[in-house]
Order: C-alpha cells, then structure tokens, then sequence
C-alpha cells in the first residue's frame, strides 16, 4: 500500500475551488499583457483594456480545465524518459533560481559565479535521489540579460537530466527554446519529449506581469511544460488562514491554467506553487513552517483534485549553514510532500527563503529524498508468508545474511545511503577522523566532481548550442563566455 | 582468464562451487597449493575487503565470498600441512565467561576464517583458563575475547594477566571487543589490540602478522 497523507476533504475542496471560482469571475485578475487581455476577450471574459482587468467566466474556466492533461512526461538531454508526473509519483527538483550561495570550502555566503554553476551541474549529475536539475542559481559574472539563458545553457552542456528552469525577460524565452530545438532536433521532437519545466509565476495578490504572462503563453505556443508558481503570504497578500492561503492560490494557479490552455488547449501544465507562512515578527516568508508545508500538501490535494500534475517548494530550509535547522525543516517537507504525493517537489539544496543554494546540503538532501522515496515504497510482503521455512532457516543458520530471501530482497527493501549519513558504531568513527556531517559531505562533493563524465550529446549539438549561446552574448556585449576559461 | 585469477574471480562474487571446482582443478595441473592460496583465493579476498571497506559491496557479499574460501581451503589444507607449508595464522576466538552473546564473535570468525585464518571457536561462556590452555595446546597466534556485557568484561583482564603469567605475553597477541569495550578499556587491562568490528578484527590480526614478518 502507498502511504498517502491528506489534509483536505473533498467537500472542503470543492468549497475552496468554487470560492476561488467567484473570486476571478467576480473580483478579476490584473494581466500586463494587451495579447492576453485580447484573447481573453475572444473568449468572452470582461476586460479593461485601462486598467488590465479581467473578469474570467465560469465558461472559459471549464474549457481551460477540460482542456489541460493529468499527466506530464520529462525527457533528459539523450531523450530517455525520466518523469512521469501523474497520480501519486514523486521525484525531487533541487530549489531554483538563488541569487547566492553557501561557499563549501569558505563557509560564506557569496554571489555564485559560472565556475560554482559548472560545479553544481557537474555534481547533480551524480545525486541520483533529484530526478531532475533546476537552474539553481544565478551565476553574477555575466550580464542579468542573459543570466537566466546561459545557466539553462550551462546545465545542458554539463548535466543530462531534465532541467526546471525559467526566463527572467519576455526575449530571452526565445534562446531558450533553441538551445533545447538544438538537442533535439526540432520542434514537434521537443513537444514529444519535452526537456524542461518553465517556472512562470503570477504576482500576489491575483495579478500576472507582462513577463511571466508572455513566458506562459510563449510556452505554451511550443508545447513547454509550464509550472505556475503562485505565492500568496499568508497574513500578509493573503488571507491569515491555511484555508485563505489556498483560496487564493486556487484562483491564482487557476488563472494560469485558464492563459495556457486558452492559447494552446492541452499544452502540458503543473499545477504548482510556493506558498508560504509569513512571520510577522521577523518580516519574513519561512519556507521550512509547519504551516507553509501544510499549505503546498493541501494545495497538492486541490491539483489532484483538478486532475493535474502537481508541483511545491517545500523540501528546503531558512536555516543559512547546513545545520540540524536545514535537516529537519528539510526532511519534514521532504516527508509530507512525497507522503502527499507532490509530483514534483522542488527544495534540496536550498538556504535562506530560496535565497542560498549550497552543494553540501544538496549532498545531504539527496539522501533525504532517498529515504523518502523508500518510505513511500511502503511495507509489502515479499515472499513472506508462510512465515515457518525462513524462521527454521534462521534457527539452523544462527543468522540470515547469506540466505536467498535476504539477497534476492535486500537492496530493494532497505535503502543505503551514502557516505554523509553517519552509521558507524562511535569507535570506528572516531577512528575515521570524528566528522561531522559537513565534512562528509565536502568530502562527497570532492568524490562526485572526480568522477564526473562529460554528456554524451554529440559534438555538432554542442557546437551549435554554444553558437546559440555566444550570439546571445554578443548581444549584451560579452564577446567570450566565463565557461571557456574553466 | 588464467586459473588463479578464475579462482579470484569467482570468489570475489560468491560462487563457492565453482572456486572449489576450479581450486581442485588447479591442484590437479600441480599448481603449488601456497600459490593457489596466496595468487587465488587470498588476492580474491582483499579484493572483497577493500570493496567492503568502500561500501560498494556488503556483508553478504563477504559472507559469501568467505564461505567459497572456507570450501577451497578444505581441499588445500591437507596438502599444504603435508608441504609443512604454515597457514595464515591460528586465532582462538570466544565470548567471555558468563556472557552467553556470540552474534558479533560469530562474524568476527567468520569473517577471520574468510580471510584465510584458522579459527578455534570456544563458544560462548567461556572461562579464561580455558582460552589460555587452548591457545597454548594449539600453539594459536591469537587470542580475541567478546564481551557484550560490562559485567563479564574484567574476565578479558584476567586472561591478560594468565597469558602474563604463562609467559605468553607478547608471544601471544590479544585482542578484544564488543559493544561496551573501547579502545581505552583495552589498554587499560593490557590487551594488544581493540576492533570495533568485523572487518576492523580482521585488519588487526593481518596488522599482527605484519609486525611479526
């Protein structure tokens, strides 16, 4: 049996998507986007050119829901199926789009250079607990306008797994989606095996800015997987309660859903979000509550409920070292979201409010994931009953570590996990140096860039991604890029 | 592949009948039995240990690996005595007077035994006159004690100050483990060596015989 963990009723979400309902037909969504404001309008919704309002109507809301698929497939660069978000499958995204990260070897806190990005694509190669890379961070030594195409470039070159991404500008959608035709050779092979998640997200409360609308749309017209990453704070730009929060990030994903499906009906779409608690004593968004946690879980349930992929930021941590505050806020988002069956859950690696990525928690997260990915394995009987033979074995034998049921089962039913996870008896580790969970976990970063193995895209794919990407750059003025020089 | 390194093979993945096989085999082309023990079964072993050491295999996998190499050594033990040629080493091995806990002494023999050397196991409960006068009877190298309890450890001191008195000390190395003894404990009663587990044990005896060559 797959442990599932619910928070909602159906009756309750019923209630809050019908609320949610009310809200765009009645209240209405602010677009910055004239195109969507007009094709909106071609589907009969009331808008204000003026004052870039809309009031949504049930109809078109129906025909956006009816119109959108329940599952998405990711495909990685060598076009070997890695994702299925569908039902209750679950795999791990590392947290996306820090600004900064936590130095392993200084301890600090830093703006993350191309060199540090190379480093993180290098190593997510190898954690094979995150399914997928994000464009983790922002590497600061080349020019913001290309900022957001050259990690995507950066990710491809060095990393084969499916990236969960998104434009900073309404143009640089453009280069991004040529560095994934250049792998894949043309449009309708990207829409079969789509390569990438973009993460689009409204402004709260319940208005889209002229960007992220267009990103959406723009995703859409090339059948780009598109997450809708709304943020209502409870408290705060939303209403106090857990039930509130969600009433407002139904009607903000909703709004989202009701863009993509009307420029393209069935585009693939993840009904996703990074909702959170707000501290009103620190100013703060924490992303490691209790109640943000309980939030993404119970948004989970209204995605599933609208039968759609889902998506949360909710394995990560506000903790700014890799301390027990980053393992436990961690693990316990880590726990519920997979428990909830979140198809897509993005955090690992992250610090800060999603200001700070780290290698050594990404390490450290990778086994967290592990375990949770057997957790929700669950218990099943292997070859278990009747219960007499292994038991007369084990009387025999004194012990069962050679037996058959132990080989044939072993690997599948307990996980293992890597180095960082510390299960010596004490002498032995003290014996190996006393280390702490930091320590191995640089050590492990170390091991994991050694053994690294460059993609096996062939060269001409490289070659003409890198003439995409230098054109970019030259745009901007950068006639070289950092990662020639590494 | 040539025979020796077959022989190597199949123990590192288990196969025990077939290193018997092939260890039979050997025998009959007139392979020197000490160069089958040492080239084949030994040089498949510490392949085993290191993987293990680097957790790229596990337990079982050494348990096997063990159980091919015990097999093997059946066939070449009579042959190697009648060569006068000395085998690894000799290990009395039990746990203490009145601490009827034998799972981990269990694996350090097996584990022992895998490596090549030649186990006495008394047991468990085992009295220290006993161990004494059995290591001197069977002119061990090696004497380990387990204790899982505090209470039945001060029998590991006594067996220290008996080998004393016997003149056994430093002819006979001693060593000692289980969960409530240390590294301290261990020099605390003058035991040469503590191990903090299986593979650790194994480590400390082959450490024994390096000093001595």
């Amino acid at each position: 049996m797959r442990p599932v963990f619910r928070l909602l009723s159906n009756e309750l979400i019923e209630r809050i998507v019908s609320e949610a309902r009310d809200i765009l037909c009645n209240l209405g969504v602010e677009i910055h986007n004239d195109g969507i404001l007009s094709m909106l309008s071609d589907h009969g919704a009331k808008v204000d050119f003026g004052k870039k309002h809309v009031l949504f109507t049930a109809d078109i809301i129906d025909k956006a829901l009816e119109a959108a698929q329940d599952s998405v497939e990711l495909y990685d660069v060598m076009g070997t199926l890695t994702h299925e978000l569908r039902d209750h499958n679950v795999y791990f995204t590392p947290g996306s789009a820090a600004i900064n990260i936590l130095d392993p070897w200084s301890g600090q806190i830093r703006k993350p250079s191309t060199a540090d990005y190379v480093e993180y694509a290098k190593l997510m190669s190898g954690l094979d607990n995150i399914a997928s890379q994000s464009t983790a961070f922002i590497p600061a030594d080349v020019p913001e306008k290309i900022s957001d195409s050259y990690r995507l470039f950066l990710s491809l070159m060095y990393c084969e797994k499916p990236v969960v991404t998104g434009a900073f500008t309404i143009d640089a959608f453009n280069v991004m989606k040529d560095l994934q035709l250049a792998i894949r050779g043309s449009a309708d092979a990207l829409r079969k095996k789509p390569l990438t998640i973009f993460s689009c997200c409204p402004t709260s409360p319940l208005k889209w800015s002229d960007v992220t609308s267009q990103n959406l749309v723009d995703c859409a017209r090339h059948f780009i997987p598109v997450e809708y990453i709304s943020m209502p704070l409870s408290g705060f730009m939303a209403p106090v309660t857990l039930v509130g929060s969600l009433v407002q990030h139904t009607a903000e994903t909703l709004s989202g859903v009701v863009l993509s499906q009307l420029t393209q009906p069935g585009t693939p779409i993840i009904y996703g979000g990074s909702p959170a608690a707000f501290d009103v004593r620190y100013e703060t968004t924490p992303m490691g509550a209790v109640e943000t946690q309980m939030i993404d879980c119970a948004c989970n349930e209204i995605g599933k409920y609208l039968n759609l992929p889902t998506q949360a930021y909710i394995a990560l941590s506000d903790a700014k070292k890799l301390d027990a505050q980053a393992g436990l806020e961690t693990s316990m988002g880590a726990t519920l979201a997979a428990l909830s069956g979140i198809n897509s859950i993005s955090g690992p690696g992250m610090l800060d409010f999603e200001s700070c990525q780290s290698l050594e928690k990404l390490v450290v997260d990778n086994e967290i994931c592990g375990m949770t990915l057997r957790l929700i394995r669950g218990v099943e009987p292997k070859e278990d009953f009747p219960a007499m033979p292994i038991f007369e074995e084990l009387l025999k034998e004194k012990h069962l570590l050679i037996a058959n049921h132990t080989r044939k089962y072993l690997h599948d039913e307990h996980y293992f996990p890597g180095a960082v996870i510390d299960r010596a008896n004490s002498s032995r580790w003290k014996e190996e140096g006393s280390l702490t969970i930091g320590d191995r976990a640089k050590m492990e970063i170390k091991r994991l860039l050694e053994t690294w193995e460059p993609t096996e895209l062939p060269d001409d794919v490289l070659a003409e991604m890198t003439v995409l990407m230098n054109k970019e750059a030259a745009k901007f003025g950068m006639n070289s890029l950092p990662h020639e020089n590494l | 592949m040539e025979l020796l390194s077959q022989i190597s093979f199949n123990l590192q993945n288990g196969f025990d009948e077939t290193v018997i096989d092939l260890t039979k085999e050997a025998v009959e082309k007139r392979i020197p039995p000490d160069e089958i023990m040492n080239n084949g079964l030994i040089a498949g072993m510490n392949v085993v240990g290191e993987k293990f050491k680097n957790h790229e295999i596990f337990l079982p996998d050494v348990l096997l690996a063990a159980r091919a190499m015990n097999g093997a050594m059946e066939v070449l033990k009579p042959l190697l005595i009648k060569d006068g040629i000395p085998i690894k080493g000799k290990v009395v091995i039990g746990s203490v007077k009145d601490d009827l806990h034998d799972i981990g002494k269990n694996l350090v023999a097996i584990l022992l035994k895998g490596a090549g050397f030649e186990v006495i196991d008394l047991g468990n409960d085992v009295p220290a006159e006993q161990f004494i006068s059995v290591a001197i009877e069977e002119n061990a190298h090696v004497i380990g004690m387990s204790a899982l309890l505090t209470t039945t450890m001060p029998v590991m001191k006594k067996v220290v100050d008996m080998a004393k008195d016997e003149g056994l000390y430093g002819k006979i190395k001693i060593m000692v483990g289980g969960a409530p003894v240390s590294k301290p404990f261990a020099e605390e009663i003058g035991a040469d060596a503590y191990s903090y587990d299986g593979a650790n044990a194994v480590e400390t005896v082959e450490s024994f015989f390096r000093e001595d060559s």
